[in-house]
Protein backbone atom coordinates (compact mmCIF):
# COMPACT_ATOMS: atom_id res chain seq x y z
CA UNK A 1 0.00 0.00 0.00
CA UNK A 2 2.65 2.57 1.54
CA UNK A 3 4.98 2.11 -2.29
CA UNK A 4 1.80 2.59 -4.29
CA UNK A 5 1.43 6.42 -3.01
CA UNK A 6 5.40 7.29 -3.47
CA UNK A 7 5.26 6.58 -7.28
CA UNK A 8 2.05 8.62 -7.73
CA UNK A 9 2.26 11.59 -10.04
CA UNK A 10 2.15 15.08 -8.76
CA UNK A 11 0.20 17.90 -10.70
CA UNK A 12 1.53 21.46 -10.38
CA UNK A 13 -1.12 22.84 -7.78
CA UNK A 14 -0.02 18.92 -5.68
CA UNK A 15 1.45 20.86 -2.83
CA UNK A 16 -1.41 23.90 -2.53
CA UNK A 17 -3.80 21.10 -2.31
CA UNK A 18 -2.34 19.63 0.98
CA UNK A 19 -1.91 22.70 1.80
CA UNK A 20 -5.65 23.96 1.83
CA UNK A 21 -6.41 20.47 3.44
CA UNK A 22 -7.64 18.28 0.81
CA UNK A 23 -8.13 14.37 1.43
CA UNK A 24 -5.85 13.09 -1.31
CA UNK A 25 -6.27 9.93 -3.63
CA UNK A 26 -4.77 7.84 -6.49
CA UNK A 27 -6.57 8.60 -9.58
CA UNK A 28 -5.70 7.65 -12.92
CA UNK A 29 -1.58 7.55 -11.46
CA UNK A 30 -1.87 11.04 -9.86
CA UNK A 31 -2.20 11.83 -6.04
CA UNK A 32 -5.48 14.29 -6.57
CA UNK A 33 -8.18 16.26 -4.40
CA UNK A 34 -11.04 14.06 -3.41
CA UNK A 35 -12.65 16.72 -1.13
CA UNK A 36 -11.57 19.86 0.65
CA UNK A 37 -12.86 20.11 4.28
CA UNK A 38 -15.96 21.90 3.10
CA UNK A 39 -17.01 18.32 1.95
CA UNK A 40 -18.40 16.89 -1.54
CA UNK A 41 -21.91 18.13 -1.18
CA UNK A 42 -21.21 21.43 0.14
CA UNK A 43 -18.37 21.74 -2.91
CA UNK A 44 -20.75 20.82 -5.42
CA UNK A 45 -23.46 23.34 -4.69
CA UNK A 46 -21.38 26.51 -4.84
CA UNK A 47 -20.08 25.24 -8.25
CA UNK A 48 -23.81 25.43 -8.79
CA UNK A 49 -24.30 28.69 -7.04
CA UNK A 50 -21.08 30.50 -7.31
CA UNK A 51 -17.78 29.18 -8.56
CA UNK A 52 -15.50 26.33 -8.45
CA UNK A 53 -11.45 25.97 -8.81
CA UNK A 54 -10.96 22.48 -10.10
CA UNK A 55 -7.37 21.51 -10.63
CA UNK A 56 -7.57 19.15 -13.85
CA UNK A 57 -3.55 19.39 -14.73
CA UNK A 58 -3.86 15.66 -14.55
CA UNK A 59 -6.14 15.37 -18.21
CA UNK A 60 -3.80 15.21 -21.43
CA UNK A 61 -2.93 18.23 -22.76
CA UNK A 62 -1.13 18.34 -26.16
CA UNK A 63 -0.40 20.43 -29.48
CA UNK A 64 -0.61 18.72 -32.82
CA UNK A 65 1.44 20.39 -35.32
CA UNK A 66 1.95 20.21 -39.35
CA UNK A 67 1.27 21.25 -42.73
CA UNK A 68 -2.26 20.48 -41.94
CA UNK A 69 -3.06 19.05 -38.08
CA UNK A 70 -6.96 19.39 -38.68
CA UNK A 71 -7.14 17.23 -41.86
CA UNK A 72 -4.90 14.60 -40.29
CA UNK A 73 -6.86 14.54 -37.21
CA UNK A 74 -9.58 13.28 -38.93
CA UNK A 75 -7.87 10.42 -39.31
CA UNK A 76 -9.03 9.30 -36.02
CA UNK A 77 -12.18 11.10 -35.36
CA UNK A 78 -15.58 11.34 -36.70
CA UNK A 79 -15.63 14.80 -35.91
CA UNK A 80 -15.87 17.90 -38.19
CA UNK A 81 -12.69 19.10 -37.36
CA UNK A 82 -11.87 20.99 -41.11
CA UNK A 83 -14.87 22.76 -40.71
CA UNK A 84 -13.78 24.16 -36.87
CA UNK A 85 -13.43 28.27 -36.95
CA UNK A 86 -9.94 29.49 -35.54
CA UNK A 87 -10.81 30.50 -32.21
CA UNK A 88 -13.17 27.75 -31.71
CA UNK A 89 -13.03 24.50 -29.20
CA UNK A 90 -15.03 21.16 -30.36
CA UNK A 91 -16.27 18.11 -28.56
CA UNK A 92 -14.89 15.42 -30.31
CA UNK A 93 -14.44 11.01 -30.22
CA UNK A 94 -11.05 8.87 -30.42
CA UNK A 95 -12.36 6.02 -32.38
CA UNK A 96 -10.50 2.17 -33.36
CA UNK A 97 -11.28 0.51 -36.19
CA UNK A 98 -14.13 -1.49 -34.45
CA UNK A 99 -16.11 1.73 -34.08
CA UNK A 100 -15.97 1.84 -30.37
CA UNK A 101 -14.84 4.47 -28.37
CA UNK A 102 -11.11 4.97 -27.18
CA UNK A 103 -11.67 8.49 -25.74
CA UNK A 104 -13.59 11.47 -25.70
CA UNK A 105 -11.13 14.89 -25.83
CA UNK A 106 -11.61 18.40 -26.90
CA UNK A 107 -9.85 20.12 -29.62
CA UNK A 108 -9.12 23.80 -30.35
CA UNK A 109 -7.85 26.21 -32.86
CA UNK A 110 -6.65 28.94 -31.77
CA UNK A 111 -6.63 32.40 -34.30
CA UNK A 112 -3.54 33.02 -36.38
CA UNK A 113 -2.18 29.82 -34.94
CA UNK A 114 -1.21 26.82 -37.46
CA UNK A 115 -1.11 24.03 -34.31
CA UNK A 116 -4.07 22.53 -32.52
CA UNK A 117 -4.29 22.12 -28.96
CA UNK A 118 -5.89 18.99 -27.88
CA UNK A 119 -7.07 17.87 -24.23
CA UNK A 120 -7.66 14.29 -23.44
CA UNK A 121 -8.58 12.29 -20.44
CA UNK A 122 -6.23 11.67 -17.51
CA UNK A 123 -6.04 7.42 -17.41
CA UNK A 124 -6.26 7.30 -21.58
CA UNK A 125 -3.61 9.82 -22.41
CA UNK A 126 -0.55 7.63 -22.64
CA UNK A 127 -2.28 5.27 -25.15
CA UNK A 128 -4.63 8.51 -26.74
CA UNK A 129 -1.28 10.29 -28.10
CA UNK A 130 0.57 6.77 -29.12
CA UNK A 131 -1.96 5.78 -31.24
CA UNK A 132 -3.01 8.88 -32.56
CA UNK A 133 0.54 9.06 -33.59
CA UNK A 134 0.97 5.97 -35.38
CA UNK A 135 -2.53 7.03 -37.28
CA UNK A 136 -1.50 9.94 -38.64
CA UNK A 137 1.81 8.92 -39.59
CA UNK A 138 3.73 11.74 -40.02
CA UNK A 139 1.01 13.73 -41.35
CA UNK A 140 0.87 15.92 -37.84
CA UNK A 141 2.96 15.55 -34.93
CA UNK A 142 1.71 15.46 -31.31
CA UNK A 143 4.06 17.47 -28.74
CA UNK A 144 2.62 16.57 -25.31
CA UNK A 145 2.70 18.97 -22.36
CA UNK A 146 1.90 16.94 -19.97
CA UNK A 147 3.57 19.32 -17.74
CA UNK A 148 1.25 22.21 -18.01
CA UNK A 149 -1.42 22.81 -15.66
CA UNK A 150 -4.96 23.07 -16.35
CA UNK A 151 -7.43 24.46 -14.03
CA UNK A 152 -10.76 24.98 -14.87
CA UNK A 153 -13.05 27.98 -13.13
CA UNK A 154 -16.76 26.35 -13.34
CA UNK A 155 -20.37 28.67 -12.26
CA UNK A 156 -22.26 31.27 -12.27
CA UNK A 157 -19.70 33.76 -10.79
CA UNK A 158 -17.25 32.47 -12.91
CA UNK A 159 -16.91 35.26 -15.79
CA UNK A 160 -17.10 37.70 -13.53
CA UNK A 161 -14.39 36.53 -11.45
CA UNK A 162 -11.83 35.51 -14.90
CA UNK A 163 -12.93 38.97 -15.97
CA UNK A 164 -11.19 40.67 -12.80
CA UNK A 165 -7.81 38.79 -13.18
CA UNK A 166 -7.90 38.98 -17.06
CA UNK A 167 -9.75 42.25 -18.39
CA UNK A 168 -12.07 41.49 -21.52
CA UNK A 169 -12.16 38.05 -20.62
CA UNK A 170 -15.88 38.03 -20.08
CA UNK A 171 -17.07 38.55 -23.78
CA UNK A 172 -15.76 34.72 -24.53
CA UNK A 173 -18.94 33.26 -25.19
CA UNK A 174 -19.32 29.29 -25.07
CA UNK A 175 -16.57 26.85 -26.70
CA UNK A 176 -14.84 29.99 -27.66
CA UNK A 177 -10.28 29.59 -27.14
CA UNK A 178 -8.17 32.52 -26.81
CA UNK A 179 -4.48 33.26 -25.72
CA UNK A 180 -4.76 35.71 -22.82
CA UNK A 181 -3.16 36.72 -19.52
CA UNK A 182 -4.47 35.51 -16.00
CA UNK A 183 -2.99 37.09 -13.36
CA UNK A 184 -0.13 38.07 -15.89
CA UNK A 185 0.44 34.95 -16.46
CA UNK A 186 0.59 33.74 -20.39
CA UNK A 187 -2.53 31.19 -21.15
CA UNK A 188 -5.17 29.14 -23.06
CA UNK A 189 -8.34 29.96 -21.75
CA UNK A 190 -11.47 28.71 -23.17
CA UNK A 191 -15.59 28.84 -21.88
CA UNK A 192 -16.17 25.20 -21.21
CA UNK A 193 -16.08 22.94 -18.82
CA UNK A 194 -17.38 19.70 -17.55
CA UNK A 195 -20.01 20.72 -14.46
CA UNK A 196 -23.04 21.70 -16.90
CA UNK A 197 -21.94 25.73 -15.63
CA UNK A 198 -20.98 28.76 -17.22
CA UNK A 199 -17.10 28.99 -16.58
CA UNK A 200 -13.47 28.24 -17.93
CA UNK A 201 -10.77 26.49 -18.75
CA UNK A 202 -7.47 27.85 -18.18
CA UNK A 203 -4.37 25.80 -19.97
CA UNK A 204 -0.84 27.70 -17.58
CA UNK A 205 2.67 26.85 -17.90
CA UNK A 206 3.12 24.40 -14.86
CA UNK A 207 5.38 27.25 -12.83
CA UNK A 208 2.64 29.40 -13.15
CA UNK A 209 -0.15 26.81 -12.01
CA UNK A 210 0.00 27.24 -8.35
CA UNK A 211 0.30 31.19 -8.82
CA UNK A 212 -2.81 32.15 -10.40
CA UNK A 213 -4.58 29.15 -8.48
CA UNK A 214 -4.02 31.46 -5.46
CA UNK A 215 -5.18 34.49 -7.23
CA UNK A 216 -8.34 32.43 -8.32
CA UNK A 217 -9.08 31.66 -4.47
CA UNK A 218 -8.78 34.22 -3.25
CA UNK A 219 -11.57 36.10 -4.81
CA UNK A 220 -14.11 35.06 -2.01
CA UNK A 221 -16.82 33.81 -4.92
CA UNK A 222 -14.43 31.08 -5.33
CA UNK A 223 -14.03 27.44 -3.50
CA UNK A 224 -11.31 24.33 -4.75
CA UNK A 225 -13.40 21.86 -5.64
CA UNK A 226 -12.21 18.12 -5.67
CA UNK A 227 -13.10 14.85 -7.65
CA UNK A 228 -15.52 14.20 -5.84
CA UNK A 229 -17.98 17.04 -6.58
CA UNK A 230 -16.81 16.86 -10.47
CA UNK A 231 -18.39 13.78 -10.39
CA UNK A 232 -21.58 14.77 -8.83
CA UNK A 233 -21.63 18.09 -11.12
CA UNK A 234 -20.77 16.24 -14.39
CA UNK A 235 -23.31 13.39 -13.44
CA UNK A 236 -25.99 15.89 -12.96
CA UNK A 237 -25.40 17.61 -16.46
CA UNK A 238 -25.53 13.78 -18.31
CA UNK A 239 -22.38 14.24 -19.56
CA UNK A 240 -20.16 10.95 -19.41
CA UNK A 241 -17.19 10.19 -18.09
CA UNK A 242 -14.62 8.32 -19.92
CA UNK A 243 -14.06 4.41 -18.44
CA UNK A 244 -17.66 4.31 -17.00
CA UNK A 245 -20.55 5.85 -19.28
CA UNK A 246 -18.05 5.23 -22.89
CA UNK A 247 -15.29 2.64 -22.79
CA UNK A 248 -14.18 0.41 -26.44
CA UNK A 249 -17.27 -1.52 -25.60
CA UNK A 250 -19.46 0.66 -27.19
CA UNK A 251 -19.69 3.05 -30.30
CA UNK A 252 -21.07 6.66 -30.75
CA UNK A 253 -24.76 5.42 -31.42
CA UNK A 254 -25.21 3.06 -28.75
CA UNK A 255 -23.60 5.77 -26.37
CA UNK A 256 -26.00 8.67 -27.86
CA UNK A 257 -23.01 10.88 -29.15
CA UNK A 258 -23.79 11.10 -32.49
CA UNK A 259 -24.22 14.52 -31.79
CA UNK A 260 -20.14 14.40 -32.51
CA UNK A 261 -19.93 12.69 -35.77
CA UNK A 262 -20.49 15.52 -38.10
CA UNK A 263 -22.38 15.44 -41.38
CA UNK A 264 -19.85 15.27 -43.71
CA UNK A 265 -18.41 12.84 -41.96
CA UNK A 266 -21.15 9.90 -42.07
CA UNK A 267 -20.96 10.83 -45.65
CA UNK A 268 -17.73 10.38 -46.80
CA UNK A 269 -17.05 7.51 -44.11
CA UNK A 270 -13.60 8.08 -43.18
CA UNK A 271 -12.44 7.72 -40.31
CA UNK A 272 -11.93 4.18 -38.18
CA UNK A 273 -15.00 2.10 -37.65
CA UNK A 274 -17.64 4.01 -39.54
CA UNK A 275 -19.05 1.12 -41.24
CA UNK A 276 -19.89 -0.75 -37.93
CA UNK A 277 -22.09 1.79 -36.56
CA UNK A 278 -23.97 4.18 -39.23
CA UNK A 279 -25.73 1.04 -40.73
CA UNK A 280 -27.07 -0.57 -38.29
CA UNK A 281 -29.79 0.62 -35.64
CA UNK A 282 -27.70 0.30 -31.87
CA UNK A 283 -28.86 -2.65 -29.83
CA UNK A 284 -28.76 -0.43 -26.38
CA UNK A 285 -28.21 3.03 -25.74
CA UNK A 286 -27.26 5.17 -23.16
CA UNK A 287 -30.26 7.15 -20.97
CA UNK A 288 -30.48 8.78 -18.01
CA UNK A 289 -32.09 7.23 -15.56
CA UNK A 290 -34.04 8.54 -12.17
CA UNK A 291 -34.43 6.13 -9.65
CA UNK A 292 -38.18 6.93 -7.74
CA UNK A 293 -37.22 6.29 -4.75
CA UNK A 294 -33.65 7.58 -2.49
CA UNK A 295 -31.54 5.10 -2.63
CA UNK A 296 -28.77 5.68 -4.82
CA UNK A 297 -27.66 3.53 -7.56
CA UNK A 298 -24.34 2.80 -8.10
CA UNK A 299 -22.25 1.59 -11.20
CA UNK A 300 -23.20 -1.89 -12.53
CA UNK A 301 -26.31 -2.13 -10.59
CA UNK A 302 -28.36 -4.53 -13.14
CA UNK A 303 -31.59 -3.11 -14.55
CA UNK A 304 -34.47 -5.15 -15.22
CA UNK A 305 -37.60 -4.75 -16.67
CA UNK A 306 -40.89 -4.76 -14.76
CA UNK A 307 -40.66 -8.75 -15.46
CA UNK A 308 -37.33 -8.69 -13.87
CA UNK A 309 -35.29 -9.69 -16.99
CA UNK A 310 -32.30 -7.79 -16.75
CA UNK A 311 -32.30 -5.01 -19.67
CA UNK A 312 -28.78 -3.09 -18.92
CA UNK A 313 -26.64 -2.11 -16.71
CA UNK A 314 -26.16 1.33 -14.65
CA UNK A 315 -22.50 2.77 -15.06
CA UNK A 316 -22.68 5.79 -13.53
CA UNK A 317 -24.66 6.56 -10.52
CA UNK A 318 -25.09 8.17 -7.14
CA UNK A 319 -26.71 10.95 -5.30
CA UNK A 320 -27.02 14.87 -7.02
CA UNK A 321 -26.70 17.32 -4.19
CA UNK A 322 -28.95 19.91 -6.72
CA UNK A 323 -31.89 17.72 -7.06
CA UNK A 324 -31.13 16.02 -4.11
CA UNK A 325 -32.13 12.88 -4.83
CA UNK A 326 -30.45 9.70 -6.29
CA UNK A 327 -29.19 9.98 -10.33
CA UNK A 328 -27.69 7.91 -12.49
CA UNK A 329 -27.25 6.55 -16.53
CA UNK A 330 -26.69 3.89 -17.88
CA UNK A 331 -27.28 1.48 -20.95
CA UNK A 332 -30.32 -0.26 -21.34
CA UNK A 333 -31.76 -2.67 -24.41
CA UNK A 334 -32.85 -0.15 -27.19
CA UNK A 335 -36.83 -0.68 -26.29
CA UNK A 336 -36.56 0.61 -23.44
CA UNK A 337 -34.47 3.85 -24.41
CA UNK A 338 -37.82 6.22 -24.37
CA UNK A 339 -38.29 8.74 -21.97
CA UNK A 340 -40.28 7.95 -18.95
CA UNK A 341 -39.88 3.85 -19.65
CA UNK A 342 -40.27 2.07 -16.12
CA UNK A 343 -37.75 -0.07 -15.20
CA UNK A 344 -36.46 -1.80 -12.05
CA UNK A 345 -32.76 -1.11 -10.87
CA UNK A 346 -31.75 -4.26 -8.71
CA UNK A 347 -29.63 -2.81 -5.30
CA UNK A 348 -28.79 -5.49 -3.16
CA UNK A 349 -30.53 -7.86 -4.54
CA UNK A 350 -34.26 -6.13 -4.21
CA UNK A 351 -35.79 -4.12 -7.74
CA UNK A 352 -35.86 0.01 -7.15
CA UNK A 353 -38.44 1.12 -9.24
CA UNK A 354 -37.00 3.58 -11.35
CA UNK A 355 -37.85 5.72 -14.51
CA UNK A 356 -35.83 6.23 -17.78
CA UNK A 357 -35.63 10.25 -18.18
CA UNK A 358 -33.87 12.97 -20.50
CA UNK A 359 -30.62 14.44 -19.41
CA UNK A 360 -29.51 17.00 -18.20
CA UNK A 361 -31.03 16.10 -15.36
CA UNK A 362 -30.12 20.33 -14.10
CA UNK A 363 -30.16 22.23 -16.77
CA UNK A 364 -26.79 23.60 -18.45
CA UNK A 365 -25.97 26.96 -18.30
CA UNK A 366 -23.70 27.38 -20.75
CA UNK A 367 -23.08 31.24 -21.64
CA UNK A 368 -23.57 30.77 -25.54
CA UNK A 369 -23.36 33.59 -28.16
CA UNK A 370 -26.76 34.90 -28.74
CA UNK B 1 -25.56 1.78 33.40
CA UNK B 2 -25.01 1.46 29.68
CA UNK B 3 -21.47 0.08 28.67
CA UNK B 4 -20.39 1.29 24.77
CA UNK B 5 -18.08 -0.86 22.74
CA UNK B 6 -16.23 -0.99 19.24
CA UNK B 7 -15.94 -2.92 16.06
CA UNK B 8 -13.11 -2.77 13.97
CA UNK B 9 -15.20 -2.09 11.71
CA UNK B 10 -16.29 1.15 13.01
CA UNK B 11 -19.23 0.41 14.88
CA UNK B 12 -20.33 1.27 18.66
CA UNK B 13 -22.94 -0.60 19.88
CA UNK B 14 -24.37 0.96 23.38
CA UNK B 15 -25.76 -2.28 25.93
CA UNK B 16 -28.33 -1.08 28.48
CA UNK B 17 -29.77 -4.61 30.08
CA UNK B 18 -30.84 -6.70 27.49
CA UNK B 19 -31.27 -4.04 24.70
CA UNK B 20 -28.23 -2.45 22.20
CA UNK B 21 -28.12 0.33 20.51
CA UNK B 22 -25.80 0.26 17.08
CA UNK B 23 -24.47 3.69 15.31
CA UNK B 24 -21.23 4.02 13.26
CA UNK B 25 -18.38 5.88 15.01
CA UNK B 26 -17.28 9.40 14.50
CA UNK B 27 -14.08 8.35 12.69
CA UNK B 28 -16.24 6.57 10.23
CA UNK B 29 -18.57 9.20 9.59
CA UNK B 30 -15.52 11.07 8.70
CA UNK B 31 -14.17 8.91 6.56
CA UNK B 32 -17.17 8.10 4.63
CA UNK B 33 -18.04 12.46 3.85
CA UNK B 34 -21.63 13.97 4.03
CA UNK B 35 -24.19 10.72 4.07
CA UNK B 36 -26.76 10.68 2.00
CA UNK B 37 -28.38 7.70 2.20
CA UNK B 38 -29.33 5.29 5.10
CA UNK B 39 -30.94 1.73 5.01
CA UNK B 40 -32.59 0.34 8.07
CA UNK B 41 -33.17 -3.31 9.24
CA UNK B 42 -37.02 -3.62 9.71
CA UNK B 43 -38.27 -4.66 13.03
CA UNK B 44 -38.06 -8.45 14.01
CA UNK B 45 -35.28 -9.28 11.39
CA UNK B 46 -32.58 -11.50 13.42
CA UNK B 47 -29.46 -10.23 12.85
CA UNK B 48 -26.08 -12.11 13.74
CA UNK B 49 -22.41 -10.86 15.07
CA UNK B 50 -20.57 -9.56 12.46
CA UNK B 51 -23.69 -9.78 9.35
CA UNK B 52 -24.91 -7.25 7.40
CA UNK B 53 -27.41 -5.37 8.79
CA UNK B 54 -27.89 -1.64 7.25
CA UNK B 55 -25.99 0.30 4.61
CA UNK B 56 -24.76 3.86 4.83
CA UNK B 57 -24.28 6.08 1.88
CA UNK B 58 -22.27 8.58 0.88
CA UNK B 59 -21.60 11.14 -2.30
CA UNK B 60 -19.29 8.67 -3.65
CA UNK B 61 -19.66 5.43 -2.15
CA UNK B 62 -22.29 2.62 -0.27
CA UNK B 63 -20.63 1.40 2.70
CA UNK B 64 -22.35 -2.24 4.68
CA UNK B 65 -22.98 -1.33 8.20
CA UNK B 66 -22.29 -4.53 10.49
CA UNK B 67 -24.11 -5.76 13.84
CA UNK B 68 -21.73 -5.67 16.43
CA UNK B 69 -23.43 -8.13 18.30
CA UNK B 70 -26.10 -10.76 17.53
CA UNK B 71 -30.31 -10.42 18.46
CA UNK B 72 -33.37 -9.12 16.43
CA UNK B 73 -34.10 -5.35 15.27
CA UNK B 74 -36.91 -3.82 17.82
CA UNK B 75 -36.34 0.11 16.43
CA UNK B 76 -34.76 1.93 13.45
CA UNK B 77 -34.02 5.65 13.77
CA UNK B 78 -36.49 6.53 11.63
CA UNK B 79 -35.39 10.04 11.76
CA UNK B 80 -32.55 9.39 9.33
CA UNK B 81 -34.48 8.38 6.40
CA UNK B 82 -35.60 12.39 5.98
CA UNK B 83 -32.24 13.81 7.31
CA UNK B 84 -29.26 11.30 6.63
CA UNK B 85 -26.92 14.24 7.56
CA UNK B 86 -27.41 13.60 11.20
CA UNK B 87 -24.50 10.64 10.68
CA UNK B 88 -22.46 13.15 10.51
CA UNK B 89 -23.96 15.99 12.61
CA UNK B 90 -24.21 13.55 15.73
CA UNK B 91 -23.10 9.84 14.83
CA UNK B 92 -22.43 8.65 18.04
CA UNK B 93 -26.20 10.22 19.54
CA UNK B 94 -29.20 11.30 17.44
CA UNK B 95 -27.32 9.47 14.14
CA UNK B 96 -27.79 5.87 15.82
CA UNK B 97 -28.89 2.89 13.37
CA UNK B 98 -30.67 0.70 14.97
CA UNK B 99 -31.53 -1.56 18.28
CA UNK B 100 -31.49 -4.91 18.95
CA UNK B 101 -32.89 -7.21 21.84
CA UNK B 102 -29.48 -9.08 22.70
CA UNK B 103 -29.63 -13.04 21.83
CA UNK B 104 -26.24 -13.26 23.75
CA UNK B 105 -25.14 -10.63 25.87
CA UNK B 106 -21.50 -12.80 26.31
CA UNK B 107 -20.55 -11.42 22.59
CA UNK B 108 -20.39 -7.90 24.25
CA UNK B 109 -16.88 -8.39 26.43
CA UNK B 110 -15.64 -9.55 23.01
CA UNK B 111 -15.54 -6.14 21.53
CA UNK B 112 -12.75 -3.36 21.77
CA UNK B 113 -13.33 -0.79 24.33
CA UNK B 114 -13.24 3.15 24.13
CA UNK B 115 -9.43 3.18 24.96
CA UNK B 116 -8.75 0.49 22.26
CA UNK B 117 -10.66 1.44 19.61
CA UNK B 118 -8.93 4.65 19.92
CA UNK B 119 -5.90 3.09 20.31
CA UNK B 120 -7.37 1.25 17.02
CA UNK B 121 -7.55 4.08 15.33
CA UNK B 122 -4.37 5.60 15.88
CA UNK B 123 -2.96 2.73 14.18
CA UNK B 124 -5.24 3.40 10.96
Amino acid sequence: MADTTETLLKTPLHALHVELGAKMVPFAGYDMPVQYPAGILKEHLHAREKAGLFDVSHMGQAFLKGADPAKALERVTPADVVGLKPGMQRYGLLLNDEGTIKDDFMFSKLEGEADMYIVVNAGTKDGDYAYIAQRLDGAAKVTTRFDRALLALQGPMAGAVLERLSPGIDKLTFMKVVRADIAGAPAIVSRSGYTGEDGFEISLEGKDGERVARALLAESEVLPIGLGARDSLRLEAGLCLYGHDIDESVNPAEANLMWSVAKRRRTDRDFPGAGKFLDAAPAKKRVGILPLGKAPAREHTPIADKSGRVIGEITSGGFGPSLNGPVAMGYVESAFAADGTEIDLIVRGKPMPARVAPMPFVAHRYRRAS
Amino acid sequence: MSEVRYTKEHEWVRVEGSEATIGITKYAAEQLGDVVFVELPENGRKVGAGGEAAVVESVKAASEVYAPVSGEVTASNAALSDDPAKVNADPEGDGWFFKVKLSDAGEVAKLMTREQYDEFVKGL
